[in-house]
């Protein structure tokens, strides 16, 4: 690891002044420090943020309000979290180990680098890790692959369960820039997909740091489902997951979410599907026909071809078991 | 036509010429070197730090790159917290901090100041083992060893924090320590017999 100066801030503020191109804000250090011992990142200084941003998970009117430093169990066991958006909650829950989810923070989770493994070896070329070096997966080893959204710059996923559910419930980032202004960005704008700029996570300004994540109270919190398949049971990335909600009146689905992990490069909406099925009934062959519509223009690499089945088939699943909440 | 091999005076003096100018040079070669050393290997950030682990203080200096595994391990002497991955996806190094599970191969020691660190060691009152060490050995809870204090510290935390409900639970809460010996049936006895009591 290279060596480096370690600074303490109490302030966003503070944080802002301190930042410079070769220091790095740090805060659960759960994927920051990892990177640093295999050398993928080498910052001249890291800027502890820890005490300089919220870590509280509230209820501000009709609205979920989580400091960006929140860990990601204190979210998932909170107890408004729970009553009015427990799809968030079963999404952290799924991912991680619970000593990981003890030190990671809610705004480096949405923060947090691919698991790609090339991007993980430095004797690769990865466009993500090293600009226009070119991407080894494509014609590597890519069953972890994504299969929508890619292009040939790169094929990574973003590995985050946490920010599915957040995708799926419209959440809103709030930032700091550096000139101390606050900047609100929509989920479904913060990650990017891998354009010209691979190497770019998300839409998230040069320096800024997260202060907090918004979630408005809706009707999603009666029959919701997080469906994450994997390798093994528990403490696995997924190969595909899927967050699905329903706001149901009787049979009617009046309207849902449908969002999915292990697919893309962002946190992917299923949005097609989702219109097809406002309006429905919940009915199993209706979500058949949904998960058909979703998957019907995906083009899997040459080892991941298998999850647009694995997909459908998730993607039923979670609806089903919507139901049975 | 055949050469043999021979001294000539012309090699003689060639040899003890080079020979001559590379005693001569080791000093300007050494200084050559800590001018390149310095630009390419950035020099070492130490800062002092103070830190309660097992209910005492201690005060060192200590590396910025120092993580709070390697402090406990190298600087301390509390070898009990094992370095499995190094990496976050084995659990061998699970420490306590403010009561709750974390990997120390992950915590930057520099960020574990006012904190209170529990290790394995920490963990038995004076000679009387904690109620899940005594588990595990009864319960066949291990077989190499090494995995355990991280299972043990786990399994501490997954009493503490009520997710003993069922074997599935306790298997999802405790997947973060992973038992290459696959003692984990004996692991899940231990965590329900403490459970239990």
């Amino acid at each position: 690891m290279r060596p480096f100066n370690f600074e303490k801030v109490n302030s966003a503020p503070e944080a802002l002044a301190l930042k410079s191109a070769k220091s790095q804000y740090i805060s659960g250090g759960t994927n920051l420090v990892d990177l640093m011992k295999k050398n993928i990142t080498q910052p001249e200084a890291l800027i502890d943020v820890t005490s300089a941003i919220s870590n509280s998970v509230e209820k501000k009117n009709t609205k979920l309000t989580i400091g960006a430093m929140a860990s990601n169990n204190k979210v998932a066991k909170d107890n408004y979290v729970l009553d009015k958006f427990p799809l968030i909650s079963k999404s952290i829950l799924a991912g991680a180990s619970p000593q990981i989810r003890n030190m990671a923070s809610s705004a480096g989770n949405l923060l947090q680098r691919t698991r790609c493994p090339y991007f993980y070896d430095i004797t690769t070329p990865c466009n993500k890790r090293k600009p226009n070096s070119g991407c080894s997966a494509i014609d590597g080893g890519n069953r972890m692959s994504a299969i929508a959204g890619y292009n040939d710059q790169c094929v990574a996923v973003h590995p985050s369960d946490f920010c599915i559910s957040l995708a799926a419930l419209d959440a809103t980032v709030t930032a700091v820039i550096p000139d101390n202004k606050e900047i609100v960005i929509p989920f479904k704008d913060f990650h990017k997909l891998p354009e010209t700029t691979p190497w770019l996570d998300n839409h998230l300004p040069k320096d800024a740091i997260i202060t907090k994540i918004d979630v408005a109270e809706n009707r999603f919190n009666k029959n919701y489902s997080y469906v994450k398949v994997r390798d093994r049971t528990s403490y696995a990335f997924a190969l595909v997951s899927v967050a699905a909600a329903l706001d149901l009146n009787g049979k009617k689905i009046n309207d849902v979410r449908l969002a999915s992990g292990g697919v893309a490069h962002k946190p992917w909406r299923w949005y097609d599907a989702e219109e097809f099925l406002k309006g429905k009934s919940a009915t199993e062959d209706n979500f058949v026909e949904a998960a058909k519509l979703a998957t019907k223009d995906l083009k899997p690499l040459s080892e991941n071809a298998y999850k647009i089945q694995m997909l459908e088939g998730a993607i039923v699943t979670a609806l089903q078991d919507c139901l049975n909440q | 036509m055949e050469h043999k091999e021979q001294y000539s005076r012309r090699s003689f003096l060639k040899i003890s010429g080079l020979l001559a100018a590379f005693a001569a040079v080791p000093s300007s070669v050494k200084a050559f070197y800590q001018d390149v050393k310095q630009y390419l290997i950035p020099k070492k950030n130490v800062s002092r730090l103070t830190l309660n682990i097992n209910k005492t203080s201690h005060t060192l200096y200590v590396d910025t790159r120092t993580t709070l595994l390697d402090l406990v391990r190298e600087q301390l002497n509390l070898t009990g917290s094992k370095k499995g991955c190094d990496h976050g996806q084995c659990g061998a190094c699970t420490v306590h901090i403010n009561g709750e599970r974390a990997l120390s191969c992950l915590t930057l020691a520099s960020m574990s100041q006012g904190k209170e660190i529990t290790t394995i060691e920490g963990l038995a009152n004076g000679k009387e083992l904690h109620p899940m060490q005594k588990a595990f050995i009864e319960c066949d809870g291990f077989q190499c060893g090494y995995c355990t204090p991280g299972q043990i510290m786990s399994a501490v935390a997954c009493v503490n924090e009520g997710h003993t409900g069922s074997v599935e639970e306790i298997k999802e809460y405790m997947s973060g320590n992973l038992c290459r010996c696959g003692a984990y049936n004996g692991i899940v006895q231990s965590i329900q017999k403490v459970a239990a009591q």
